[in-house]
């Protein structure tokens, strides 16, 4: 392989190595990624849902959710395609205080959006302080560009399954693949284990 | 599966950078002399793939500013402010170096004389790069397709092959070229003023009877906005060609 | 913005294919219309590309690169004409 002299990128590599996982690259950028136009739906019409296994689907419009006491965190994201992006502060509601008093079976989750993605995780990778339904971003209210209205927050996994204009969760006895684990992307996309694609 | 290089087939190769032209503040032009180079036709494009030391690549398509009768291959190169790649083929690439390329590719966005006229090029900032080649690609033919080229800029500093384009000696086979500044005119200037919108399409672009050929070139905005009023004003979507430039 | 034309993975089709790909026709399977490929819009740099009708902006066409191949799901197209445009 020859290399281009001098050629470095925008990547930083004055960061504790213990924070990146395997393959990754820091950058300072947040890049745009996404499969489809930016969907635009108006506030008014907007919902968040939780329905599928449940005696009732659970729904709250806009007002309702920003009702909610809203949590800010501090995370570090890792995509897929091998950018992370350390310290970035979201706010939004806790995906714990959704699921309060909702009784189900259920063992997984899929998470769909405006615009028909869709992503699937384990319940309990929404659960116990590891996912928000995030509405600010860096203290701002978040981009159409980056989800907003609002997108779902999992840190600890590929952003993939961070799906951006999230619109509600399907619970589910049986686990479904979403739109790129079926083209051969992770089931479950734990960064450490760089669990990138299926196999991995 | 074993890759192998199969002549013929698009394959990686390394072309040796032989001049850097800085046509405006932040836009260069690199001339190249890639080995075996099949050719090409105006319009078309390459990939260019930079390798850092510890194997991280990035990877970006430029237009081809040569027409397919220029002596070596050369790219324009507009640096992006956040950009990643261009930064270092603007800034960084120096005369010798080699840049890995692969090419020439694009079947949708090319302008050959069989295909005729009238032509009608828009193009903003470096969106006029791809319209070079396919104007000085008429010109060595020495075709007579009439063709007009509206190009949007934010100064005449900012005019790329502004000497070659308007300049005292500009020769291109007759071609009606238009310019607008969008951001600042000099004392005296008699081109157009403000951003391409259906006004100026109106005025400058051939009537839909004529049935024109069109090729859109720049950023996303301008290449939505004129696709969209020239469809306004009459003209077939069909043959309204567009390539955006954006960030990748 | 993230959107480009077709002309814009010519490249990467042309890996996959052997063959110039921008110019070939297809018919979108949601709405009926029909674009070269390479004026269609793509979605890139993510997980996968996205290739999208210009008319409706349903998805024609998914390519995604795994392990050194490229999976390409074309059931976004009723019809592809491979006849020169």
């Amino acid at each position: 392989m020859t290399f281009s002299r001098g050629f470095h990128g925008r990547r930083r590599d004055d960061v504790d190595p213990a924070r990146v996982p395997p393959g990754q690259y820091v950058t300072e950028d947040f890049p745009v990624l996404s499969a489809g136009p930016t969907p635009h739906a108006p506030l008014e019409s907007w919902s968040f849902s939780i329905r599928g296994a449940v005696d009732e689907e659970r729904s709250w419009g806009w007002d309702e959710l920003r009702a909610l006491p809203p949590e800010t965190v501090t995370v570090d994201i890792h995509c897929v395609t091998k950018w992370s992006k350390l310290d970035t502060s979201w706010t939004g509601v806790s995906l714990d205080t959704l699921l309060d008093g909702i009784d189900t079976s259920a063992e997984y989750a899929l998470a769909f959006s405006d615009g028909g993605y869709t992503t699937n995780l384990p319940l309990g990778d929404l659960k116990d302080g590891k996912a928000w339904v995030a509405y600010e971003y860096g203290g701002e209210p978040l981009d159409p560009e980056h989800g907003g209205p609002a997108r779902l927050l999992v840190p600890h996994l590929y952003f993939w399954k961070s799906a951006k204009w999230v619109r509600g969760i399907e619970l589910r006895a049986d686990d479904e693949p979403g739109f790129w684990e079926g083209y051969g992307y992770h089931n479950y996309g734990d960064p450490w284990k760089e669990q990138r694609y299926a196999g991995d | 599966m074993e890759r192998t290089a199969v002549r013929g087939r698009l394959t990686w190769r390394h072309a040796r950078v032989v001049e850097l032209i800085d046509e405006t503040a932040g836009v260069r032009s690199i001339v190249l002399d890639p080995p075996d180079w099949p050719g090409h036709q105006a319009g078309q494009h390459v990939d260019v793939r930079l390798t850092a030391e510890d194997g991280y690549q990035a990877q970006r398509s430029y237009s081809i500013a040569s027409a397919p009768e220029d002596e070596h291959l050369v790219l324009t190169v507009e640096r992006l402010e956040d950009g990643e790649v261009s930064p270092y083929l603007v800034g960084e690439l120096r005369v010798g170096d080699e840049l890995e390329l692969r090419g020439p590719i694009g079947g949708y966005f090319v302008w050959d004389v069989p295909l005729g006229g009238p032509l009608l090029l828009v193009g903003g900032g470096s969106g006029v790069v791809p319209l070079r080649a396919i104007l000085f690609h008429r010109a060595a033919l020495r075709s007579t397709v009439p063709v007009r080229l509206l190009y949007s800029a934010r100064t005449l500093a900012d005019v790329i092959y502004r000497e070659e384009l308007i300049g005292v000696e500009a020769d291109h086979q007759g071609a009606d070229i238009r310019i607008t500044l969008t951001r600042e005119q000099p004392t005296g200037w008699r081109g157009y003023t403000g951003r391409i919108d259906r006004a100026l399409l109106e005025e400058v672009a051939w009537a839909p009877s004529e049935r024109p050929l069109t090729y859109v070139c720049g950023p996303t905005g301008l290449v939505e906005a004129t696709a969209s009023a020239l469809v306004d004003l009459g003209h077939e979507p069909s043959r309204i060609k567009t390539e955006r430039f954006g960030p990748t | 913005m993230a959107m480009l034309d077709g002309n814009a993975i010519a490249g990467q089709l042309y890996e996959v294919f052997g063959a110039e790909m921008t110019t070939v026709a297809g018919v979108c399977a949601y709405c009926g219309a029909r674009h070269q490929l390479g004026e269609q819009y793509v979605y890139l740099r993510g997980p996968g590309t996205v290739v999208r009708c210009r008319s409706c902006q349903s998805i024609v066409a998914v390519l995604v690169e795994i392990r050194g191949c490229t999976c390409v799901d074309l059931q976004g197209l009723a019809e592809i004409d491979l006849r020169r445009a």
